[in-house]
């Protein structure tokens, strides 16, 4: 059912963790859905310096997780706000349609850090 | 590779395999033709109902061959409303059925039946005082599983069975996880109609049984050539049914020595890893359960994650995590029980077999305790979770979930 990309980010996840001094954070989810992740970010000269999640939730949804801080890491702020969802799913090489609603939330998580830290600029 | 999850299936026993081979190759014969080959497979029929019937008390003609439990269910269920039709339109069952009985329930309803879903309450077993207030005049049937898949109590299937024969209600079982796990005696349990599988004793997929009580007459709903008494027409499948014959017989010769050692292996895994593992609950009532079958909860974690870490250390198991789940809902036993969608999602099932030893016991009790810690140390919940989950309180879906 999971790609073999999905299995080595669940298994061996990137970037997982919190920031002390964050200068955005984003919550998405809900534990009754069983997904619920936590996007840090450290921003410097407008470009993610630092990114960091922490996920409740599936296979899916730590491997989605760990897969955006790959590909936001090093972007600017612009750049990393317009990764989609879709972007993340097939740089794992898919997932289980089944997957692609409640799972795949790692998208919204960056986007809500992103608000935040703009919102304290 | 390390296999719990007994209570989903099986691996078919070598005794059983060397059973059933002789049937593909030498006995291959229709048993219903007369001659030698045909004879032969006929014999082989009977034979495996003898044993089967022997398991449960039963006489081997009150024995009829299905393809499993679904099969039995739907036979038992649907044969016993569409016959009774007339007297009442009446079905009383739990809440906690396997689908086979629950969907062929909800059939049912929608064609001019009425069911009542007993409640099982945090320990997951009916009680009869529901029971009792659930039968009326138009009661024509009760259908409580033996034992649950999930969580493995055990149901007072006796207690039933005397109110029903006392209501003159006819009653069925379905024991597919209970055959072969503790005694089951069709008298004792007062039933008219129960259900086996094969493939959960250490028997082939695809074939099963339904014990018919001498005198309880059932509507055909598998039309055909007659097969197993009306009731399950088609070729008969002759190496499934010696193969469920043989496990049967297996089953019974070493019950009592299986029931010992497996309640001994899933008591100390339980006690490992409720003691090595914080906030980790046992689902569901401790004592009434079959041996050999526990089901747990970890808070601020999720099930599927778990079964998947586990899968890596070659250990097979079982959650009732919606995640996990082809529709995307928490487990329906758990939420029966009370438990709310994400402890729903922090469970895992562990069922054992008589192949496991103590040294899989507690490697299984090592690995969970590692999987579980890496999972909270990832988990977005798990520090805050007081906090978290007093946010759950209003026990709202997620919002942007569209598929309700």
């Amino acid at each position: 059912m999971y790609t073999d990309k999905v299995m080595d980010h669940f298994q061996n996840p990137r970037n997982v963790g919190e920031i002390e001094d964050a200068d955005g954070i984003g919550e998405v989810g809900n534990p009754t859905c069983g997904d619920m992740m936590t996007i840090y970010l450290k921003i410097e000269d407008n470009i993610i310096k630092d990114i960091k999640f922490k996920t409740f939730g599936c296979g899916a949804a730590i491997a989605t997780s760990s897969m955006i801080t790959e590909i936001a890491l090093g972007k600017t702020v612009e750049e990393a706000y317009a990764i989609s969802k879709n972007e993340v799913a097939d740089a794992l090489d898919g997932l289980p349609p089944i997957k692609m609603h409640c799972s795949n939330l790692a998208a919204d998580a960056l986007q809500a850090a992103i608000e935040d830290y703009r919102s304290k600029q | 590779m390390i296999y719990m999850d007994h209570a989903a299936t099986s691996p078919v026993r070598k005794e059983v395999v060397e059973a059933i081979e002789p049937y593909f190759t030498e006995f291959y014969g229709n048993p219903s033709t007369i001659y030698k080959v045909g004879r032969e497979a006929k014999k082989g029929l009977e034979n495996a109902r003898e044993n089967v019937a022997k398991l449960i008390g039963a006489k081997a003609d009150e024995i009829i061959f299905t393809s499993g439990g679904t099969e039995s269910d739907n036979i038992a269920i649907k044969g016993i409303a569409l016959k009774n039709k007339d007297k009442g339109n009446h079905i009383i069952t739990s809440s906690i059925e396997h689908p086979a009985v629950l969907e062929t329930c909800r059939y049912l309803e929608k064609n001019g039946f009425e069911v009542t879903y007993l409640p099982v309450y945090q320990e997951g077993i009916v009680r009869i005082d529901d029971l009792k207030e659930a039968i009326t005049d138009k009661t024509i049937l009760i259908t409580v599983m033996h034992v649950n898949s999930e969580i493995g109590t055990i149901q007072p299937i006796a207690e039933i069975g005397k109110i029903a024969k006392e209501k003159n209600i006819k009653f069925h079982t379905d024991a597919v996880q209970s055959i072969g796990k503790i005694p089951v005696n069709v008298d004792k349990l007062n039933v008219d109609l129960l259900s086996i599988s094969a493939h959960k004793i250490y028997g082939p997929k695809g074939v099963g049984a339904l014990f018919v009580r001498k005198g309880t007459r059932l509507e055909t709903v598998l039309h055909g050539g007659g097969q197993e008494k009306n009731l399950s027409s088609g070729t008969e499948n002759v190496p499934g049914a010696v193969g469920l014959g043989k496990a049967c017989e297996l089953a019974g010769k070493e019950l009592e020595k299986n029931m010992k050692y497996l309640a001994k292996l899933r008591d100390r895994l339980v006690e490992g890893i409720t003691t090595n593992v914080d906030e980790a609950y046992v689902n569901g009532d401790t004592d009434k359960k079959v041996p050999g079958t526990t089901n747990l909860h970890f808070v601020g974690i999720e099930g599927e994650g778990l079964v998947l870490l586990l899968d890596g250390k070659n250990i097979a198991a079982a959650t009732g995590s919606a995640c996990s789940s082809k529709k995307l809902e928490a487990s329906y036993v758990l939420k029966a029980l009370g438990l709310d969608d994400v402890h729903c999602h922090g469970s895992l099932r562990l069922t054992l077999g008589s192949e496991n030893t103590e040294e899989e016991v507690e490697y299984v009790i090592e690995s969970i305790k590692e999987a579980v810690a890496r999972l909270r140390s990832m988990s977005s919940i798990w520090n805050e979770r007081e906090s978290k989950m007093k946010d759950l309180e209003d026990k709202n879906r997620c919002k942007t979930c569209s598929l309700e």
